[in-house]
């Protein structure tokens, strides 16, 4: 069975078209990503699936529940971990945790053995007893995680899990993710606009802008479309003999000449360097300078949109917030 | 619709760990009412209340209504207060329990009827110290019940507002054009005689009118209308704003 079935799914904001018509599905176990700059969308799809917002149309069902019919259902079978805090700071972290539990309906002694084993798997059984208040940013996220799995989620909604956070937490935080994922088995559905996260942690990646998908498939697959790694090389020559001479390699998928650098697209450009090079000095050119770049998510989201993320940070993207009051946070 | 039982207890819980743990919270819910009870109950020592006598009559005219007053703010702030949570985040974590709507709103009405009572009572006890008497326990009994009928009237108001707000922008205009009429319009203060003949059917709209009178006839023995009365519509007033409460609360998406 399909964890997550989605149809036509979308949501506007008074005229606003925050998600357009998405379909997709996830499979059971897996590991999916939503990928995209803020206001694509990311967040408004998730609050759908999570039974807070109503689709305006289309269709979504949820480990099997519909999630416009069957909400109880749906949220029985959920855990979500929301982009901004959800904790009460004015309590302990256990508190929070139980209060989770006891809305769940889980009886006192499975609450107590369940509890014990969610603090453990985030390491802060030593912190339970002190006010959420008291806890950092990296604290927060791993107390909700903790949180977001007490009941047994079938399925896990993180949004932006490592948001704000430093390196070395987020670094700790994807490997939670990935050990819920593969020893647990909790298929997990996860919003970012961190390229490397989708990369690293994700099975598949929908790309998302403007509420749209514009791309769907494992992270590999989706630089494939990019025909390779770029292999840049600065020679000094007879570039014009070199440029002929590598014409007739067909390995090499695109050459792009300039002054005296030359830009090649090639599959596992690691291996053909010192080829590269061998054949630069049967042409009589000297290479001076070699440069590789594995292309990355990103290069996917510019390929597909003709921007790139890093751009839509940089610009603050004002597009969808300022058409927005009062639904510009969190979107 | 059918209430769950463990959601109530849980978040009346929470409120209540909450309440304990604020003490600036306990201290200034208590310290407005005082300073009216002592300035007000010092200022206007001599004046004549119609309909009462003996010594020290404006103070003890005050005490019902300062109580009243207690419980308009609380109760009010109380609703509102899923603003708060909305603000910080934690309401979605308790709308995406598999948790009805109604569940969650008699929960909160729940803890907030008990904070709401237990500054009331506080108040009163602090009004024993300034020597208020009254005349047994069953006039204690019936005052808490018709405190529970304020706070869950007040309380059902600011959900009423905290389901039709979105942020915390609006909160001064409640403040500014909700709260205080309704506190002016009660004659928590002073006698209603005094008010010209429109304005004193404009009270009679105000829930806090009928509490404050309630309150007065069960302490004092001395009301404008009978106690009964005060009791049939207090439990008009706060079933129909806990209904129109919950309706809205229901209604309103929760982000």
């Amino acid at each position: 069975m399909d964890a997550i079935r989605v149809e036509n799914l979308t949501r506007q904001f008074s005229g606003f078209t925050a998600v357009d018509r998405i379909s997709f599905t996830v499979q059971t176990g897996e590991l999916f990503g939503l990928l995209g700059p803020n206001g694509a969308g990311k967040t408004t799809t998730i609050n759908m699936l999570a039974t807070l917002l109503k689709p305006t149309s289309g269709s979504a069902e949820v480990a099997g529940y519909n999630v416009s019919l069957y909400r109880d259902n749906v949220r029985r079978s959920i855990g979500v971990v929301f982009q901004d805090p959800a904790l009460d700071t004015k309590l302990t972290g256990k508190e929070n945790l139980e209060f989770h539990a006891m809305m769940y309906g889980l009886s006192r002694h499975e609450r107590k053995s369940r509890l014990a084993e969610v603090l453990r798997l985030v390491e802060l059984e030593e912190k339970a007893d002190v006010l959420v208040e008291k806890y950092s940013g990296g604290m927060k996220r791993r107390i909700e995680i903790a949180r977001g799995l007490i009941h047994w989620p079938k399925v896990l909604f993180l949004d932006e899990p490592t948001l704000g956070l430093d390196a070395q937490t987020r670094r700790r935080i994807w490997d939670y993710i990935k050990k819920l994922n593969k020893d647990k088995g909790v298929t997990i559905i996860l919003t970012t606009h961190y390229m490397e996260e989708a990369d690293y942690l994700c099975d598949r990646v929908a790309i998302m802008d403007f509420g749209k998908f514009v791309a769907l498939d494992t992270p590999s697959q989706l630089k494939d479309i990019l025909g390779g790694d770029v292999v840049s090389m600065e020679v000094e020559g007879d570039t014009a003999a070199l440029l002929k001479q590598l014409k007739t390699l067909a390995w090499i998928k695109m050459i792009k000449s300039h002054d005296g650098f030359l830009s090649l697209t090639m599959e596992k450009g690691e291996r053909r360097i010192p080829e590269l090079i061998t054949e630069a000095h049967q042409a009589g050119v000297s290479v001076t300078c070699v440069h590789l770049r594995k292309p990355s998510l990103e290069d996917v989201f510019l390929h597909f949109t003709g921007r790139t993320i890093r751009e839509d940070l940089a610009g603050q993207n004002g597009r969808h917030r300022s058409a927005m009051p009062g639904h510009g946070r969190g979107r | 619709m059918i209430v769950n039982t463990t959601a109530v207890y849980v978040l009346w819980l929470r409120e209540m760990k909450r309440f304990s743990r604020a003490k600036s919270r306990v201290i200034g819910a208590l310290a407005m009412p005082l300073f009216f009870l002592v300035f007000l109950g010092l200022g206007f020592n001599r004046m004549a209340v119609p309909g009462m006598t003996g010594d020290r009559t404006y103070i003890r005219f005050l005490v019902p209504g300062i109580i009243g007053m207690g419980l308009l703010f609380s109760s009010t702030f109380g609703g509102l207060s899923v603003l708060w949570d909305r603000e910080f985040g934690f309401l979605k974590e308790i709308m995406v329990a598999p948790v009805n709507r109604f569940s969650i709103v008699v929960g909160r009405v729940a803890g907030g009827t008990t904070t709401g009572l237990i500054q009331g009572v506080m108040i009163l006890g602090i009004s024993f110290i300034l020597g208020f008497k009254i005349s047994g326990p069953a006039s204690l009994f019936l005052a808490i019940l018709m405190m529970i009928l304020i706070a869950t009237t007040f309380l059902g108001l600011g959900l009423i507002f905290a389901s039709l707000l979105k942020d915390m922008q609006g909160f001064s205009i409640i403040m500014n054009f909700v709260i205080f009429p309704l506190f002016f319009l009660s004659g928590a203060l002073y006698p209603l005689d005094n008010f010209p003949l429109w304005l004193k059917y404009l009270s009679f709209l105000d829930p806090l009118t009928f509490g404050v009178d309630g309150l007065r006839g069960i302490l004092l023995g001395a009301s404008s209308f009978a106690v009964w009365l005060d009791f049939i519509l207090m439990v008009f007033f706060s079933g129909v704003m806990l209904f129109l409460g919950a309706y809205f609360f229901e209604k309103s998406e929760s982000i």
